[in-house]
């Protein structure tokens, strides 16, 4: 389990010195409706492995897998393989550009594997078609078991070179799996990698669980579980499977985060019809109060250097985002449109708010700037709600759920993703219904 | 009577039987009053004459008359069965976002254990959860469906 989720040596080894300017480049901050024509070629074997017959499927595995990732983003269009020419160990040396021209490639990523002691080592290269260049080359080596992060960590570096942004390739979702009908609803906590890749439930569905997310370290989570039919919030260590309930509290206790340097959990503690919010230190134990109105406070987050929390309030009649300093203080509201507004996700950039907004019975799914200006709806839906930042700030998962007719029937939940450009969107595919969903940060720091 | 005096009867009378025939909102199947279900369907009863629920309007926690008199009726229960404690469960409809509808739920639970106190009873019997929107009692996604799960229901500990 362990080393299916660590790498035991990324050594990154740059090994061109050559870092030409690109004249292949894409834009992500406006919608893309002219994805960028890229070539991967299957990674060679090395001549040493070639009668591994496992081992030589794992070259055609990892370009598929960053095929994948590259066709999701909507920035990128892979082309066929059946058009390639050059056999993938000459274009990994040196590619004939013309002929990568003649199908229309901009730019091509060749790679090279080799299983030595037991270790998987990887070179892969990205080539300017256009300029007819060499604009990235980077080896490193891991466990064979982790190939498909190998795909992931290369989608990220040439999304990062092409894009000057970083990639969100190498990442997990965790979510709720759902099934049965709405009044039985069985409910289990799953992760699975960002492509759909590698699910596994992490709770037996003996009793609901809700609303789960990631510290930033990867190897917690938070979430509410209605153990013993207590609803509390909970500790899960992910390679154990040691799960733990936060705090003492004498009431229900839920809407857990973690804060951005994965030192506190803040959430929601409901007492006598009033939630306020509270952080409990995991190292101390100590519990601050953080907000202290009799209205209902919840769903916080915090902004990425920690310094201060969004938040959903009624304080003022109706849930609305508020905004304060991470002690409390300085309570402001953001939101004033009409209509109803929470789950607000405060962007891992630092410079916006992501929420979820209902009006005249229809949801929306929203960005704002963290003084509420700016409003921006993304999409709208009969039922979608709770937002989660990719690592990079440039895309949004979330869930839907389909009306149901007056017996149930009819009904179900998926996530969805979502550009911050309002683009490309789509479903994620899951095997079971699903909600809840929470974005990991990069696996690779 | 002089005819300014007929002219206010009328007018009198006439606005009387309006406002009479406003009142009459329950007409026969209607089953919502404003936003807050008003009927019987869905609703059990703890002992004879006891219902077990009240029902609430959006995004509210408030108790209707309706529902006073289905606490109060609860509370004499309880008061008669000295030995009974209770779970007070809140729920909320799924047309709201997750985490603010535990919290509704949990309101409602509460205003339902805060006005039982108010008739004597400890509040050592009673016990309260909120399950949000996570238990509907009715599957569809209609107006009438949501009113039926917007609500609060006392059940007996075991």
């Amino acid at each position: 389990m362990i080393k299916k989720f660590l790498i035991l040596t990324l050594i990154f080894i740059s090994f061109s010195s050559k870092f030409s300017y690109a004249l292949v480049e894409i834009d992500i901050t406006r919608g893309n409706l002219d994805p960028l024509p890229i070539a991967v070629s299957p990674l060679f074997v090395h001549k040493n492995n070639l009668k591994n017959k496992e081992f030589k499927e794992i070259g055609a595995k990892i370009s598929e897998v960053i095929e994948g990732n590259f066709k999701r983003s909507g920035l990128f269009n892979p082309l066929s393989k059946e058009s390639f020419v050059q056999e993938p160990e000459i274009a990994h040396l040196k590619p004939r550009f013309e002929d990568w021209k003649l199908i229309k490639a901009q730019a091509l990523v060749t790679g090279k594997i080799e299983l030595e002691n037991e270790k998987l080592r990887v070179e892969f290269r990205l080539w300017d078609v256009v300029a007819a260049k060499e604009i990235l080359a980077l080896a490193f080596t891991t466990v064979p078991n982790n190939w498909r992060r190998v795909a992931h960590i290369i989608s990220d570096k040439v999304y990062q070179r092409l894009t000057g942004e970083k990639g969100y390739f190498d990442t997990r979702i965790i979510y709720v799996s759902e099934a049965g009908p709405k009044n039985a609803r069985i409910k289990k906590l799953a992760i699975m990698d960002q492509d759909g890749s590698n699910n596994k439930y992490l709770t037996l569905g003996n009793e609901l669980v809700l609303t789960p997310r990631f510290s930033p370290t990867n190897q917690l989570v938070t979430y509410l579980s209605y153990f013993k039919n207590l609803p509390r919030v909970y500790l899960l260590d992910i390679e154990t499977g040691i799960q733990e309930v936060v705090g003492d509290f004498p009431g229900m206790t839920f809407a857990p985060r973690f804060s951005p340097d994965g030192k506190k959990i803040i959430m929601s503690f409901a007492e006598g019809g009033n939630s306020d919010i509270y952080t409990m230190n995991l190292e101390t134990r100590v519990v601050e109060k953080i907000t202290d109105h009799p209205s209902i406070d919840t769903s916080p987050s915090y902004s990425p250097d920690g310094k201060y929390i969004a938040f959903n309030s009624d304080r003022s009649g109706l849930q609305q985002i508020y905004v304060m300093r991470s002690d409390g203080s300085n309570v402001k509201r953001v939101t004033f449109g009409n209509g109803l507004y929470g789950t607000p996700v405060w962007s891992p950039r630092g410079d916006l708010i992501a929420f979820t907004k209902v009006r005249k019975g229809r949801f929306y799914i929203g960005v704002m700037r963290t003084d509420g200006s700016g409003e921006r709806l993304l999409t709208e839906n009969f039922y979608q709600e709770a937002p989660s930042w990719s690592p990079n700030g440039r895309v949004l998962i979330f869930y839907r759920e389909t009306k149901s007719n007056a017996k149930g029937e009819g009904f179900s939940a998926k996530l969805w993703s979502i550009d911050l450009t309002g683009y490309n969107e789509m479903q994620i595919e899951t095997l079971t219904d699903a909600s809840d969903p929470s974005w990991s940060s990069l696996l690779t720091k | 009577m002089n005819s300014m005096k007929l002219i206010k009867y009328f007018m009198i009378t006439a606005l009387c039987s309006v406002l009479l025939s406003a009142c009459a909102t329950s007409k026969k199947g209607a089953v919502l009053e404003g936003d807050v279900y008003a009927g019987n369907e869905t609703v059990e009863y703890l002992a004879t004459g006891v219902k077990d629920r009240v029902f609430f309007a959006t995004n509210k926690s408030t108790l209707t008359t309706a529902s006073r008199d289905t606490l109060r009726k609860q509370a004499a229960w309880l008061r008669k069965n000295g030995k009974i404690s209770v779970t007070i469960e809140g729920h909320a409809d799924e047309r709201g976002t997750r985490e603010y509808n535990l919290a509704l739920g949990e309101r409602r639970a509460n205003a339902v254990k805060d006005y039982l106190m108010t008739y004597g009873i400890s509040g050592k019997r009673l016990a309260v959860i909120s399950y949000g929107k996570e238990r509907p009692v009715n599957n569809g996604s209609t107006p009438l469906a949501w009113s039926q799960n917007r609500r609060s229901v006392t059940v007996k500990a075991d």
